[in-house]
């Protein structure tokens, strides 16, 4: 028997444990959890910890940090171990922040209205007036059914002697609930016997009612209300979470630019026209949604929101202006207003809170500076708490005099002490740490009331002894399992809101942006595909010894030339040469080994290179791009493969792979892009996203084949023997043609094979011959005039005579009429169907980008 | 009509002129001159070229009139023409002394001036109107509470307080130390229309001591408030041509800016209007638009267009005082 994990937890009476009592014993309800741990084996934990890591990193979850120079996407923190709460604590804490979520709502009802709290000198105008979030032009509105805050956050800590408090509101656009979902599903995986036997009361059901409670008071007017998810984009730090919430709850997720207020209402932009919006869930700050009547520097808002609400046509969620109540004075000042406005004592304290603008709070604030942290009282001021025991000589007296000159900006607040809990050690085959803990914990409107989400978001600190904790800030975090007392309650929708009559048969809620990113987004995979097959015929020939390989290598590198792939070699580079002064006849072996690394060098660089922005790592970079932005509309799995890619050429930049690896990650690359198509054939709904990512993904196809085959009729290298292998290679149509002809590949009937058969996924015709119907398809479902301008192209490669070719010796010609006439023809080809794109882009795009700006006249 | 009285006609056309179309645009105007106790607007329309699809009247959240309009259709011009006739009344502060004389009935009555600077000096300390208004002070006056603090435009900062002080000295009363520090700034500061934009920062006019009405407004609010003080901004006009033997003033043939403190009195509150651009209190030549915390709450053209690429903007006030029984309109 291992020794108990209990023997090094250190223990420390200064805080409260979450597992283990004073007497050391372990709480009940963490008994059965910590016997499971206890006699878990290191591979066992091993096996959770690089579970819990892969999900996370496969399923893209990932916090953005401002801080980071790089601005590159951190993966989320999680500790395998959760959080685990009594039915009878919970029952504590539910209650208490339901009154907190009335409270505040009756605080927001309040001061966007009657204002009595001002008028009685219950609450210091300074903390409305003179508060940034107080949103001056939406004085007056009442939404519908007086509700404020649809979703609001508690941020709680537990105090030495086991009370908890409430150490912050988020009013604005509480964030992390996504995340607290994500934790759930996979911490329940890591144990699920666990999950189950302990009965841990489940999250789905909370998310449910927010959704009906949107539905319910969105002013739909007969029709089935349209609800989007409002997001500032893929720079907010956070945004995982939006395109994940939006995915879980159904909503579009959409950007300022998708949404235009026209007369009093607001629609979404979509491909078929504008629809109209009922319901907002913002996660835009709201000083930043209305461009024309409050933050006018705002490109991320949509100009005249603020008139369709006071309108009553749209409801927003949370109001505009709730993020008033995210001033860090505000605290102090509740247990007054609890009284006034609800009639009943506050249940769950604040952390101790002194408004500097009081003179009496800011003299006992200069007197017990010690033991207290100084922070700012509105969020605009963007101040870094101060503790105040750690101000020395002139820095004290400079801050004394900060908080004399300015008292009012300034809020004194007791040093919080955390409470502890355990976290798996990922250094140790075996150890528990103990961690700091707060808790965030969601409170949604519904019909019945507000309703508190059972669980929650457990941030944990960086180190054993913080005194703050903040993911901004290298914090990690937990699933929270609340327990229950009598079963588990299984949802069930309560009301159906679609009758027979409102089916929706086609995606007409697509943005025109998130059509326009589908569209790249199967150009770019078909790019990388392209891409990878012609650098993998390259290195893999270059792998194959001996001289013989060489001409055939000496083509492809041509083409890759010809075709812009490779980095532009260096003038000082000796090494690399082209591949005719490689192919000269007088060459010594030592030469042509020399060019072999020249070779060498530049496709691994095509392969690896961030900076050569046509390369392979610079398209998957964009590929991940245009799919970020529309990540909701594709299934986790698709993001798995694509992100090790990421990872992997993030290893590369720094270390060139060996040829061997680069090939295999050619491979990999080449299985994504295919698990990627076949995601599109078979899971995705026919809609007109999928019709433009099918359209992108053949129009990159068509321009990529008919460029490659008309530069290798017009290239003097691909005479050389072992071309026209290569050349079936790149078209993946080597097996078709080995099965059909069962000899050496000839140029005719390859040229048949990958031009003009239109049986083959591969041939320049069947890219043509799909085109044109995807385009007819598509103006039949808009109602838009049918573009017909592949037609003639493809009409002149068809006219071509194959015949001319029968008696060409394609090793000898150069330059001859029936090759420059077929090149010819597919350039035509390549040129219309770029100009395509274009035309497409105009037609269906443009809006796409389209941001208002402020005007202002005297 | 009230034989002190003044009436004006006042024509505030706005023109945009837009390199490429302009798609979509929404404004907002507060063009519509407010009722006040001593000014009534006789006569008002505004015009709008191209026709909007969308227009809303009503009031704003500081109780200035407001208009909304969006035009949906392309455009490359946009031309508003706001439309008034206005009667201003005499509205000099007039305060009784501590004793409950009436400055009006002081033995100096015949001129003005001394009159006005009596009824100031009846004004109370500043320090007293300070604490009125600090927190904890009951009754909690909301209206003057509205203008106490930062506002996007206008800074508290112990500069401006620093800036200010000179003219508070203790005990001053309150109109009194706001006339002088009117007339600091006037006589300190240059009018410069090339000095600044809209988005110069205050701090920048007090380093630079150059700017135009609304500069010298912004910054006589911020040298108030950072006092703890309450005053808000006025947007207005002025009478472009001065009546016989008397100066042009400053501002005319553009929008004007002034500022109004709040000064608490025995039977109520009052605001007292100051022009630091001019030095003088406004009285029958000023008229009235609206008044918020700053430019950025009354500012007359707010919008927001899609399109349009760079514009040019023309901005033509013409107001005309009412003389011998008429208006002499100028040809339009």
């Amino acid at each position: 028997m291992p020794r108990t994990l209990l023997s090094i937890y250190p223990r420390k009476t200064d805080r409260f444990d979450e597992m283990l009592a004073a007497d050391g014993e372990v709480r009940p309800p963490w008994r059965p959890f910590f016997e499971h741990l206890n006699a878990a084996t290191p591979e066992q934990m091993r096996h959770r910890l690089s579970y819990v890591r892969r999900r996370i990193l496969e399923n893209g979850v990932t916090y953005n940090v401002y801080a980071d120079p790089k601005g590159a996407d951190r993966p989320w923190e999680l500790d395998p171990l959760p959080l685990i709460l009594s039915a009878g604590e919970w029952q504590e804490i539910s209650t208490a922040v339901t009154q907190r979520a009335r409270l505040l709502n009756a605080v927001l009802v309040d001061l966007y209205g009657e204002q009595t709290l001002l008028r009685d000198g219950a609450l210091p105008p300074a903390l409305v007036y003179g508060h940034n979030g107080f949103l001056w032009p939406c004085q007056g509105i009442r939404p519908p059914g007086d509700t404020w805050l649809h979703l609001y956050a508690a941020d709680l800590a537990r105090s030495p002697d086991g009370r908890w408090w409430v150490i912050a509101d988020r009013t604005q656009s509480p964030s992390g609930a996504g995340y607290a979902l994500e934790n759930r599903l996979i911490i329940s995986r890591v144990f699920p016997e666990q999950f189950n036997d302990l009965g841990v009361q489940h999250l789905a059901d909370f998310f449910h009612r927010l959704q009906e409670n949107l539905a319910q008071w969105a002013p739909h007017e007969g029709e089935i209300p349209l609800i989007v998810l409002l997001t500032p984009g893929p720079y907010n730090e956070t945004y995982f979470e939006h395109a994940y919430l939006a995915r879980y709850l159904g909503y579009p997720l959409v950007e300022g630019q998708d949404l235009t207020v026209r007369g009093d209402c607001v629609y979404l932009k979509t491909l078929t026209g504008l629809r109209r919006v009922h319901a907002i869930l913002r996660r835009l700050d709201d000083d930043f949604c209305d461009p024309l009547e409050l933050r006018g520097d705002s490109a991320l808002g949509v100009p005249g929101l603020l008139q369709a609400v006071r309108a009553g046509k749209v409801l927003v969620a949370n109001a505009l202006g709730s993020s008033l109540l995210e001033s860090a004075a505000l605290p102090g000042f509740l247990p007054g207003a609890c009284e006034r406005l609800l009639g009943e004592t506050l249940a769950m304290p604040s952390v101790g809170t002194w408004w500097c603008g009081e003179v009496a709070a800011l003299e006992f604030t200069i007197e017990h500076l010690d033991h207290l942290v100084i922070k700012g009282s509105f969020p605009s001021q963007r101040m870094d708490p101060v503790f105040g025991n750690e101000l020395k000589g002139d820095k004290r007296d400079e801050m004394i005099a900060r908080l004399r000159a300015r008292p009012q900006a300034y809020v004194a607040q007791e040093l919080v002490a955390f409470s502890q809990a355990p976290a798996w050690s990922t250094k140790h085959d075996r150890r528990l740490l103990p961690r700091g803990v707060a808790l965030r914990v969601y409170v949604a409107a519904t019909a019945a009331g507000y309703m508190v989400m059972p669980g929650g978001l457990t941030r944990v600190s960086a180190a054993s002894n913080a005194r703050y904790i903040a993911m901004q800030r290298g914090g990690s975090s937990k699933d929270t399992w609340v327990l229950s007392d009598d079963g588990v309650s299984t949802f069930s929708l309560i009301k159906h809101l679609v009758g027979k009559a409102d089916l929706v048969h086609s995606g007409s809620n697509l943005s025109s942006r998130v059509v326009e990113n589908l569209y790249w987004f199967g150009r770019y995979t078909e790019r990388c595909d392209d891409a990878a097959r012609l650098l993998r015929a390259g290195l893999s020939r270059l792998v194959e010894t001996g001289a013989d390989a060489t001409p055939a290598l000496a083509s492809v590198f041509d083409l890759c030339r010809a075709l812009k792939l490779l980095p532009e070699p260096d003038a000082d580079d000796a090494r690399l040469v082209t591949a005719i002064d490689a192919r000269a006849e007088h060459e010594s072996r030592l030469e042509l080994k020399v060019h072999r690394s020249g070779f060498e060098t530049q496709m691994l660089d095509a392969i690896c290179d961030e900076e050569w922005g046509d390369g392979i790592a610079g398209n998957i970079r964009r590929l991940l791009w245009v799919g970020t932005q529309v990540r909701e509309r594709f299934s986790l799995d698709n993001w798995h493969a694509l992100n090790r890619l990421q990872q992997k050429l993030q290893r590369y930049s720094k270390v060139r792979p060996e040829i061997s690896d680069a090939l295999a990650f050619l491979d990999q690359m080449l299985l994504a892009s295919s698990s990627l198509a076949g995601f599109a054939m078979d899971n995705m709904t026919r809609d007109d996203g999928w019709r433009f990512l099918i359209i992108g993904r053949r129009i990159e196809r068509v321009i990529f084949l008919s460029n490659a085959i008309s530069q290798f009729l017009r290239l003097e290298s691909t005479r050389a023997a072992g071309s026209i292998e290569w050349l079936l290679e790149l078209t993946d149509s080597i097996i078709t043609y080995r099965s059909r002809y069962m000899a050496q590949p000839e140029l005719l009937p390859a040229l048949d094979l990958i031009v003009f058969d239109n049986a083959n996924p591969h041939a320049v015709v069947f890219q043509l011959q799909n085109l044109v119907r995807y385009l007819r398809r598509l103006s039949r479902e808009l109602g838009d005039p049918h573009d017909d301008s592949l037609q003639p192209a493809l009409a002149r490669l068809l006219s071509f005579d194959l015949g001319r070719l029968e008696n060409l010796n394609f090793s000898e010609c150069r330059q001859c009429d029936p090759c420059l006439d077929l090149a010819d023809i597919l350039d035509d080809i390549s040129e219309v169907s770029a100009t395509l794109s274009d035309r497409l882009a105009m037609r269906y795009f443009t809006h796409v980008g389209d941001v208002g700006r402020q005007t202002l006249a005297a | 009509m009230n034989p002190a009285a003044a009436r004006y006609h006042v024509v505030h056309e706005t023109t945009y002129a837009y390199e490429s179309p302009v798609s979509v645009s929404r404004q907002l105007l507060h063009l519509t001159p407010r009722e006040c106790p001593w000014q009534s607007c006789l006569e008002h329309r505004i015009s709008i070229d191209p026709e909007p699809g969308f227009s809303r009247s009503q009031c704003d959240h500081f109780g200035n009139p407001l208009r909304l309009f969006a035009i949906e259709a392309a455009h490359s011009r946009l031309v508003v023409r706001s439309e008034s006739t206005i009667e201003v009344r005499p509205h000099l502060p007039v305060l009784p002394s501590a004793d409950g004389t009436d400055s009006r009935e002081t033995p100096s009555a015949e001129s003005a001036t001394a009159a006005l600077a009596a009824s100031l000096a009846h004004s109370p300390p500043w320090e007293s109107v300070c604490e009125s208004l600090a927190y904890g002070a009951m009754p909690v006056r909301i209206e003057a509470n509205r203008f106490l603090f930062e506002s996007p435009y206008v800074r508290v900062k112990h500069e401006f307080a620093a800036y200010a002080k000179p003219c508070f000295t203790p005990q001053r009363p309150l109109l009194e130390a706001v006339q002088a520090l009117m007339q600091r700034i006037h006589s300190e500061f240059e009018f410069d229309p090339e000095a600044t934009t809209v988005s110069t920062p205050v701090l920048k006019i007090l380093e630079d001591k150059r700017g135009v009405c609304q500069d010298f407004a912004h910054l006589m609010l911020a040298c108030l408030r950072s006092l703890g003080l309450s005053a808000r901004y006025v947007s207005g006009y002025l009478l472009t041509q001065p009546p016989p033997g008397q100066p042009r003033l400053v501002g005319a043939d553009a929008s004007h800016a002034w500022i109004s403190v709040y000064c608490p009195g025995p039977d109520g509150s009052l605001w007292v209007d100051f022009d630091p651009t001019n030095n003088l209190l406004p009285d029958t030549q000023h008229i009235t638009l609206a008044w918020g915390r700053d430019f950025g709450d009354v500012s007359p053209l707010r919008g927001v267009i899609l399109g349009g690429d760079e514009h040019e903007l023309d901005v033509a006030v013409t107001v005309t005082p009412w003389e011998n029984g008429g208006f002499i309109l100028p040809e339009a």
